[in-house]
């Protein structure tokens, strides 16, 4: 029966013998044992079944002696059995279990934000330069009045409901402490701090330690409601709902009991070893109507002092579900796009369900400028959001701001190796292990997340002005700024957009 | 103090609440209003009239105590205090709460301590009197769930379907002469040992002299107690893609 279980390795160490000095830093890097010592034949052996190419050795190794390549190893050549198709296929059949996978859908599918491209100003209408002239990419994230109210003696009232102030319309999205480590938790809440946005949470509860950053925090209430209590409700700027992720639409979270320990323990407030169960619903809300009491009875656990986000996946029906939502009383709605990522999901639903989040973006947006209720919300739009553009292309399609993780997570280390449901991330990210964890210098981390986005910050201001644009409330929703390139004229109608050259 | 409630917004009302600096309050002629004492931690509420959903969300101590029924959700996310409901109370009460106490005179409907959870010094208790809806503790992961079935109409079952789908911590002690049937196949049902009632023994007293009831009568039936099997549901669930 062995020879069922046997899957040759995706992937090839190769060493360049010539450059190696044996110093064994590949070994000691690697929490999956891919490398050792040959004490008799003084060399590096590889044990490649192991390797998920996280690029780890090859980032370390100080005499550049190593690359990972994919083996080449080739079933036979099949445009439908394709080898992924048919491994999966063997492995079920071996263990019976789900396939698990992490981070986002690899699949290929199309991403419209290729297919989008962005306009520029020419004669008319000059471009301004962001390096001399004020660029504004202030955004304020919340429930606008519908009117202005005036008191007796004719004064404006306040009556404006509590708002996000980001600098930058880029937030960091959820990710629990025990889906991420604490390191990797510290770093986006400094980076989050120095940037003047925010980062989330996630369902895992907030570490005693990060309350400080309070002011940079959203919260999150998810169906297990984990680490939820009133001072966790009030230590955050927001709160957010989960209803939905775009990596697992309409399936809920399990962090298995052996990641329950220590501080993840504590700050999810469950008992040690005891499994983390996320139901795929809250079993409380089944209706919009339901949703509002949830919103409401968190306003009233606050005093009204914090915005309520609503987030939801992108699935086929996602506009009608958001104009629910703009109706609940939630003063942003977060829509998660299907190639969002996780730290653990099914294969199956991760690669199949739901929808591209440029087409949810823009159909939402529309609905809701439709029905007049635009003015409730602000819409946040997240996943795979991967560069400068794909913000300004959000923002152009009518979002108020975007979130990012994958790539917050990339800027930390991350290469991608979707291995994160193992837990033995090498970057230490996505790992409880302390040896792990340790490789990640919150403060390096920080600084990178800071670079980061103050980079797409510069790109975005250049872009805004090459349109004309000196406000991102300009840019919002102005759809005129985008052309589609080799898209159907059904994918050009839902994007709302014209195709290049009209 | 005293508030009428009336046909006051719940927004007023819980604001009224809130500012109120004296510890004991009384809530006259509730109509429905949400979300009464939502988050509070040091306030003793006696609610007259039937107040609405949400009850007690959030609550982190004190006493909330109604003459009458209660609605949905009563102590979601509660973390500690107690919910004291005369009457009956509907669905999803004790909606994954941490800690503290909800004591139901009469029966509860669907969803009754769903997801309940333990967390070091921290035991949410629900003590049901009457008979409990279908999904009662569904997902439970800690603490203790009772019922007691009192009065109950020959043929009236005292729990509805799928008890206990998906526990894995805490116990739920039913009273009931035979072993409840229909349990998924992951619960452990047993006869109540004596030390098992001796641990429920502090709550069914505090059950009785709130509602007036006779302990000894109470313990003259016999009692069911529901673990989960220990086995781990998710252990063998998955394979790496």
């Amino acid at each position: 029966m062995e020879a069922f279980g046997f899957f040759y390795p995706e992937y090839e160490v190769v060493r360049d013998g010539g450059r190696c000095t044996v110093c064994r830093v590949c070994e000691r890097q690697c929490a999956n044992g891919v490398h050792t010592y040959d004490p008799e034949r003084g060399v590096m052996l590889a044990d490649e079944t192991k390797c998920v190419d996280c690029q780890r050795c090859v980032c370390l190794c100080p005499a550049r002696a190593l690359k990972i390549v994919e083996s080449g190893n080739t079933f036979r050549r099949d445009e439908n059995w394709t080898a992924p198709a048919i491994s999966e296929v063997c492995r079920q059949a071996g263990s019976g279990g789900v396939l698990l996978s992490s981070m986002g859908n690899p699949g290929k599918y199309p991403v419209y934000w290729d297919r989008m491209l962005i306009n520029a100003s020419q004669v008319t209408n000059p471009p301004i330069d962001p390096l001399r002239e004020p660029m504004e990419t202030r955004t304020f994230l919340g429930a606008k009045p519908q009117r202005i109210e005036r008191d007796e003696k004719g004064r404006i009232k306040n009556n404006l409901a509590p708002q996000l102030e980001l600098e930058v319309p880029v937030m960091f999205s959820a990710m629990s402490y025990g889906s991420i480590s604490y390191n990797a938790h510290a770093a986006l809440a400094r980076a989050a701090e120095e940037l003047g946005t925010y980062y989330n949470t996630g369902e895992g509860g907030l570490h005693e330690d990060f309350y400080r950053y309070g002011k940079n925090t959203i919260v999150q209430v998810a169906s297990g409601r984990f680490g939820v209590h009133k001072d966790y409700l009030n230590a955050g700027a927001a709160i957010e709902i989960k209803m939905g992720q775009g990596a697992k639409p309409g399936i809920g979270g399990h962090l298995p009991g052996r990641k329950i320990v220590g501080d993840v323990s504590r700050t999810r407030m469950i008992p040690e070893g005891s499994d983390a169960i996320s139901p795929a619903p809250h079993h409380d809300i089944y209706s919009i109507e339901d949703l509002r009491q949830l919103v409401y009875s968190l306003k009233e656990a606050t005093g009204y002092q914090k915005p309520v986000i609503v987030k939801i996946a992108a699935v086929h029906n996602v506009a009608a579900i958001a104009s629910g939502v703009a109706r609940s009383g939630a003063d942003v709605i977060a829509v998660d796009g299907f190639r969002g990522g996780t730290g653990a999901a099914p294969a199956r639903i991760r690669d199949n369900v739901g929808i591209p989040i440029e087409l949810a973006l823009a159909a939402v947006d529309q609905r809701l400028r439709e029905e007049g209720i635009r003015g409730n919300v602000s819409v946040v739009a997240g996943g795979s959001i991967r560069s400068s553009a794909d913000i300004v292309k959000a923002v152009a399609l009518g979002a108020d701001a975007v979130y990012i993780a994958t790539a917050a997570l990339l800027a930390l280390g991350c290469r991608l190796c979707r291995s994160c449901h193992q837990g033995r991330c090498n970057w230490g990210i996505a790992t409880q292990r302390p040896e792990l964890v340790r490789r990640l210098d919150p403060e390096a981390g920080a600084r990178r997340l800071v670079n980061l986005v103050t980079a797409w910050k510069h790109e975005i201001e250049e872009m805004m002005g090459g349109m004309g644009i000196n406000s991102i409330e300009a840019l919002r929703g102005n759809r005129l700024m985008l052309r589609g390139i080799g898209m159907t004229d059904r994918e050009l109608e839902i994007l709302g957009i014209r195709h290049a050259g009209e | 103090m005293r508030i009428t409630a009336g046909n006051m917004h719940f927004r007023e009302l819980n604001e009224q609440i809130r500012a109120c600096p004296d510890a004991e309050i009384e809530i006259d002629g509730c109509l429905g209003q949400r979300y009464i004492g939502s988050g509070l931690a040091d306030k003793t509420l006696l609610v007259g009239g039937i107040p609405g959903n949400a009850l007690g969300a959030y609550l982190d101590g004190g006493t909330i105590v109604t003459e009458g029924n209660a609605q949905d959700a009563a102590g979601d996310t509660m973390n500690d205090g107690a919910i004291i409901i005369h009457g009956s109370c509907g669905d999803g009460a004790g909606y994954a709460m941490r800690g503290g106490k909800i004591y139901i005179h009469g029966d509860v409907g669907y969803r009754a301590g769903i997801h309940m959870k333990a967390y070091r010094g921290k035991l949410p208790v629900l003590v049901v009197g009457g008979t409990a809806g279908s999904f009662l503790g569904e997902y439970q992961a800690g603490g203790v769930i009772v019922v007691l079935g009192l009065r109950r109409p020959a043929g009236t079952p005292l729990t509805g379907y799928f008890c206990g789908t998906g526990m894995h911590g805490g116990k739920m002690f039913l009273r009931c002469p035979e072993r409840p049937e229909g349990l998924p196949e992951r619960i452990r049902a047993a006869e109540a040992s004596a030390a098992d009632l001796t641990e429920i023994g502090g709550y069914l007293d505090e059950f009785c002299a709130a509602f007036g009831e006779d302990r000894r009568e109470l313990l003259a039936e016999r009692f069911w107690v529901l673990t989960p099997d220990g086995e781990n549901l998710y252990r063998r669930l998955y394979t790496s893609v």
